[in-house]
């Protein structure tokens, strides 16, 4: 006889349904978006994820999430400064997308119109079972940005997408469809001041010969959780750039999910966690080489202090007619404190037989002969342990061509040492 | 300058004992050659010199300028004046040249009082002193001697030496990987630092640098003791005839 378990609910997760409740009638959408959200909230309704679930393992998501704020929509929320001077923003506040300036080549609308009448329906959902960012984010999104870039068009400065929570709840889409022949650096900032549950889900597909970067700065407060994922879809010979850095957070996972699609595609990740407190930072990509002739490189820096916790699976998935594939994939962790921790999971699932595929990953501590070699030229010990860490993370960093975006990070970078250093 | 009295010391991951009763004094504008075969404690000395943490001093003192600097750190030191030329440099990638000296310069002068240096004025020093060795500027902008052949290194270590304008100069092996045109460019830049106030030391295995850089006194490193001291003539005696005779006397 087989029984049915439903364990009890987590306060979290009893949360989670109350709030949906209470919710249902202020969030916008058609009747197939409605019935979205339903099958989304029942989704959750079988709890949230455990280690049990591989793809969770080191991310026990229904231990880890121990309370959900309620909403609160009176809060008010500022936009930040941009990244780089002089980029378009759009931004999101407390979970509502400002009307903002036009941008040249650039269709933009609000998502809270598109689940309005319907047309963003096909875009909810969770991505299979173990997808509890798709399924929480599909029944809660309210808001977000939905960017149509023409083709060809050549944008100069960046799109600088911006979700500022300001505490309670905030469930966000950023869609982004790029056309043929488009070059374009959008920024996506994740940040706020209160001890908000978000989550943030970005739909990106890339037309034919575009070149895309994409820079992610996730700077959440120590009370903030922050459930990320970015999708992408590469077309042929199309190429996606992607940075991440993570500096900030009390719970934070950042889901990848990327597939090359068209041949001649071309999928870079680099990925700087910065980890301090008593914190958890997981990120985690699952990307497919579709088609033959496709590359990737993933390169992932870590800083670990204080009694922080980080994690970074990599899976790359080769379909069997995807030959000619060229992946490699590092993971890099530098541990600062004895009660940090890193774990690390690569995992390559190779079903072509005509293909180039690497990985690996390294944990080690500042190089005591280089902390000599500076402290010998007079630089105090806490000035060369941080040349020595930026460094480590400078070589990702100084890889993105924009020579803007490459200073605006590391003046983050150096303002979080400034503060955890 | 410098008094090295009854000096042990021994490396601290296995005890061995390196240094065994050393003694060494070294005036202000004096350049002291030490010589040894491979093995005496040339290099140790030079570590401990600069404050390694490898090396643990058991007994005995180092006085610079009359004050004891075994509890200084590496910082401490070189904030103090005391420069290590390293026999092998450190390639520390990440870390651009140009940034890692102007945060040297600054970090000495600020343990010294003084203002940072403005940009300029720093590019114009660098600029200058890189022009006296014949290296390239597109070299520094490299990271901090990545990729740099050996006598590339040597070079920018006797840059850092010129712009540090260290009290108490220490060479380790700096003829090693030298060709004869880039030993004669790292000569002249030594010799450009010999002034009353500083002191040289210049620590090889040849004779063939103290051509270049004539020392006031030379002294052999044997078995981690000074086993015999004197002028220049003792290291043309030492090419000549070899260690085995000053080591035989001092048995």
């Amino acid at each position: 006889m087989n029984i049915q378990i439903q364990p009890q609910r987590t306060a979290a997760e009893a949360a989670l349904v109350d709030a949906f409740g209470e919710r249902l009638s202020l969030l916008p959408g058609n009747g197939e978006v409605m019935l979205k959200r339903d099958a989304a909230i029942e989704a959750l309704k079988a709890g949230l994820p455990t280690r049990r679930i591989e793809t969770w393992h080191y991310t026990d998501l229904r231990r880890l999430l121990t309370t959900v704020p309620a909403f609160e929509p009176t809060a008010e929320a500022k936009a930040v400064a941009p990244l780089v001077e002089g980029s378009s923003v759009l931004a999101l506040l407390n979970g509502t997308a400002v009307k903002a300036a036009a941008i040249d080549g650039v269709k933009v609308s609000p998502v809270s119109e598109k689940l309005g009448d319907g047309t963003y329906a096909p875009a909810l959902g969770p991505q299979g079972a173990d997808d509890a960012i798709g399924a929480l984010n599909s029944a809660f999104v309210a808001d977000g940005w939905l960017l149509d870039i023409a083709d060809g068009t050549v944008l100069d400065k960046p799109v600088e997408l911006q979700n500022v929570q300001a505490g309670g709840q905030v469930h966000a889409r950023l869609a982004v469809k790029v056309g043929a022949g488009v070059t374009a650096t959008v920024v996506e900032r994740q940040t706020g001041t209160g001890a908000a549950f978000v989550s943030s889900v970005d739909n990106v597909t890339i037309g034919e010969g575009s070149d895309i970067t994409w820079v992610i700065v996730q700077e959440q407060p120590e009370t903030a959780t922050y459930l990320g994922q970015f999708n992408a879809w590469i077309g042929k010979d199309a190429r996606l750039t992607l940075f991440v850095m993570n500096a900030g957070g009390k719970l934070v996972r950042q889901e990848i999910r990327v597939v090359a699609k068209g041949e001649g595609s071309d999928f870079q990740l680099r990925g700087v966690n910065l980890l301090a407190g008593d914190t958890h930072t997981d990120v985690t990509m699952v990307l497919d080489h579709a088609v033959p002739h496709t590359g990737s490189r993933e390169i992932v820096r870590n800083v670990v202090t204080g009694k922080a916790h980080g994690v970074f699976q990599g899976r790359i998935n080769v379909h069997q007619k995807a030959q000619k594939t060229d992946a490699k994939m590092a993971c890099n962790t530098l541990l600062l404190s004895d009660d940090g921790e890193f774990s690390t999971k690569p995992e390559l699932e190779i079903f072509a037989d005509d293909v180039q595929c690497g990985h690996g990953a390294t944990v080690t501590e500042i190089h005591r002969d280089h902390l000599f070699y500076l402290m010998a030229r007079g630089i105090e010990e806490k000035t060369a342990r941080g040349l020595l860490v930026r460094a480590f993370l400078a070589e990702v960093i100084e890889e993105l061509e924009d020579e803007a975006i490459v200073e605006a990070l590391e003046a983050r970078l150096i303002d979080w040492f400034a503060a955890h250093g | 300058m410098l008094e090295i009295k009854n000096l042990h010391a021994r490396i601290v991951e296995d005890g061995t004992e390196i240094i065994r009763g050393l003694n060494l004094t070294v005036k202000a504008g004096e350049v002291a050659a030490i010589m040894g075969p491979n093995g005496s404690g040339k290099s140790t000395l030079s570590y401990i010199l600069a404050g390694r943490e490898d090396y643990e001093v058991t007994e005995g003192e180092i006085l610079y300028n009359g004050e004891s600097i075994l509890e200084m750190d590496p910082a401490e030191r070189a904030a103090a004046g005391i420069f290590l030329a390293f026999q092998y440099p450190m390639e520390i990638p990440g870390v651009a040249t140009m940034e890692f000296l102007k945060v040297a310069m600054n970090e000495q002068r600020k343990a010294r009082g003084e203002e940072p240096l403005k940009v300029p004025e720093f590019l114009k020093r660098v600029k200058d002193v890189a022009g006296t060795l014949e290296m390239d500027m597109a070299m520094l902008k490299r990271p901090l001697n990545v990729g740099f052949s050996g006598g590339e290194k040597k070079r920018a270590e006797i840059l850092q030496m010129k712009l540090l304008q260290p009290k108490l100069c220490v060479m380790d092996e700096t003829d090693s990987g030298l060709d004869i045109d880039a030993l004669k460019i790292v000569a002249d830049g030594v010799n450009s630092l010999r002034s009353p106030e500083r002191a040289i030391i210049v620590i090889t295995h040849y004779q063939r640098l103290l051509e270049h850089i004539v020392p006031d006194s030379v002294h052999v490193l044997y078995k981690g003791q000074v086993i015999k001291s004197g002028d220049k003539s003792l290291a043309l005696d030492l090419e000549a005839n070899g260690y085995a005779g000053v080591i035989g006397e001092a048995a």
